[in-house]
């Protein structure tokens, strides 16, 4: 083969292989068009410790969704293969319809991601470290997008101090701003109000919230789990890298939690155990389906003999969701 | 081209906010160089005939602090944000791998150049420089700074701690400079020596930029020229390969 043979091969495999990529790409779009962010039969171990077995789901356009699990579930290790920083060991994730595997560049300008751990560059300030984030992603003159999203997120007063000078929580929301600086359709949010006070945090999440008003997709993972419950339409939850479950928060909720109903007594009658949650000292926490159910369980406590010092009907929240499922796994 | 250039004007903005510690400390180091070693042998050695040893030694401190700048920026830069976290703002962005090869070493070989240029107009106020071809010169400072800096980078990608840097800069950069002909000539040398020094790339880039002042070498300028080049075409293949880790952290 001569040297001119080699190099024009070489050119026509590169044109090939985008060729290959653009059409992998439009046919992706075309069959999850309305799909954020698609997961299909994704897997990753590291050493021999799975990290991930086969999650799919889909984030639709638009969605404001919790991913949820314990420390160690694989959340993480999800985000980060979102992101394009870990290699999946098998299976496709797709973003916008474009895949990972072969457009990454094109991944990374829909993707704003706010990673869990605090980082920052000790030699700018806030708004400097915003400027050079857009330099990256080629967007010169940002600054009026820029001045915005500082309001947004009460940075104003800080934007022209140095980044080590913040508090913990001004720091986060720097790194919030500096995820949102190309305006990315998709935003995954790493437990991004960890460290961070009560009213920085609702702040942020009406900031977050008036995004997904705007359109964007969020992807959120958060150890507050009611705060997962008031922003997020629909949930996933990871344990010990599998999906334990997936569905709409409401669902979700009456699926699993249902009504509760808190009792305090000295013992709880032996009928009622098939319907216990937990018990913490004299609290007794049981699950109904109805409301109608109360009456049987009074019945219960008076054919036992057994007195009820203290009732109350509790709405059930994620956390319940989160403790069974979990415990289920375990 | 955007990408590019933030990259390269923050890496250079992020020096100069500490100027003290890396133009000023580096001329001063140069300067109490040239007054030990100069006020000693200046009346006792002569490298070449005609030209007093002052005048010999100050293009190999000028090419010391260029080699040795031009290796700490990225080296450092890319250490210290690694050991931050805040490289994942440069992982997460969609800079191409060429944009953060340019964007690092180029901005390396800028502060190398600033050093040596700071180390030059310095020490040309206590000793009469030569001054033989401004173009060699030039060739020499761009082609050295830039090949220091692309092994500052690679450093930068292998390295996982500062100790490990300082290792790489003790036990390789250091002794490289040291044994490359900054402060003698290699023709002085025993025999082992000399012929070691001609496989140390520093050497061809210390002999040609010192030829740029005194019109004369250790070696001829075209073999320097052609080594200096080639060693920056093989880092710059080597450094490229390297910059995927960035993309893939597993």
């Amino acid at each position: 083969m001569t040297l001119f043979e080699l190099f024009y091969c070489l050119l026509y495999n590169i044109k090939l292989y985008h060729i290959y990529a653009y059409i992998k790409d439009v046919k992706n779009k075309l069959n999850n068009k309305n799909n954020a962010i698609t997961i299909n039969k994704v897997s990753k171990s590291y050493n021999n410790f799975n990290a991930l077995n086969d999650i799919s789901f889909n984030v639709e356009q638009g969605e404001f969704f919790a991913l949820l699990g314990p420390n160690g579930a694989g959340k993480t290790t999800l985000i980060s293969a979102l992101a394009g920083l870990h290699k999946i060991n098998k299976g496709k994730i797709s973003i916008m319809g474009f895949d990972t595997n072969t457009n990454l560049a094109q991944i990374k300008r829909n993707l704003g991601l706010v990673p869990q751990e605090l980082v920052f560059d000790p030699f700018f300030t806030v708004r400097e470290s915003l400027l050079l984030q857009s330099g990256y992603y080629g967007i010169k003159n940002n600054h009026k997008w820029i001045d915005e999203i500082i309001d947004s997120l009460n940075l104003s007063d800080k934007a022209n101090t140095n980044m080590r000078k913040l508090s913990g929580g001004m720091k986060r929301r720097a790194m919030v701003a500096s995820s949102l600086v190309h305006k990315p359709p998709v935003i995954v949010l790493d437990e991004p109000t960890a460290g961070v006070d009560v009213e920085l945090r609702q702040n942020l999440w009406r900031f977050i919230s008036k995004l997904n008003k705007d359109g964007h997709t969020i992807l959120l993972t958060t150890h507050y789990l009611e705060e997962a419950q008031s922003l997020c339409n629909k949930v996933a939850l990871l344990n010990k890298g599998n999906l334990v479950a997936l569905d709409k928060t409401a669902d979700l909720l009456n699926k699993f939690a249902g009504i509760q109903l808190k009792i305090r007594s000295y013992i709880l009658p032996v009928e009622l155990n098939r319907i216990l949650i937990r018990q913490e000292g004299q609290y007794y926490l049981l699950r109904l389906e109805k409301y109608s159910e109360i009456g049987n369980i009074i019945n219960v406590f008076n054919n036992s003999n057994i007195n009820i010092d203290e009732m109350e009907i509790l709405q059930a929240d994620l956390q319940d969701v989160f403790l069974q499922l979990t415990q289920q796994n375990n | 081209m955007i990408g590019f250039y933030t990259l390269f004007y923050k890496e250079i903005i992020r020096f100069i906010k500490v100027s003290f510690q890396t133009i000023l400390a580096p001329v001063l180091l140069a300067i109490l160089y040239l007054i030990i070693f100069g006020s000693v042998l200046q009346n006792n050695v002569q490298i070449y005939t005609g030209i007093s040893y002052n005048s010999f030694l100050i293009p190999g401190l000028v090419m010391m602090s260029i080699l040795q700048n031009a290796f700490s920026n990225p080296s450092s830069s890319l250490i210290q944000s690694k050991i931050t976290g805040s490289i994942i703002f440069i992982i997460l962005s969609p800079l191409s791998k060429t944009q953060i090869f340019f964007g690092y070493t180029l901005a390396g070989a800028f502060r190398g150049l600033v050093v040596g240029l700071g180390v030059l107009v310095t020490t040309v106020i206590f000793v009469k420089i030569h001054l033989y071809s401004i173009l060699w010169i030039l060739i020499f400072a761009v082609l050295s700074s830039w090949i220091l800096s692309i092994m500052g980078l690679i450093a930068g990608i292998i390295v996982e701690k500062f100790d490990q840097l300082a290792a790489f800069q003790n036990f390789l950069i250091m002794p490289a400079t040291m044994l490359a002909g900054v402060f003698y000539s290699i023709n002085n040398m025993p025999y082992y020596a000399k012929i070691i020094a001609h496989f140390n790339p520093f050497f061809y880039m210390v002999d040609g930029f010192r030829y740029g002042f005194l019109g004369v070498g250790d070696i001829n300028i075209y073999i320097s020229l052609l080594v200096s080049t080639i060693t920056l075409a093989i880092l710059s293949i080597i450094c490229i390969h390297l910059l995927k880790r960035f993309y893939k952290t597993s």
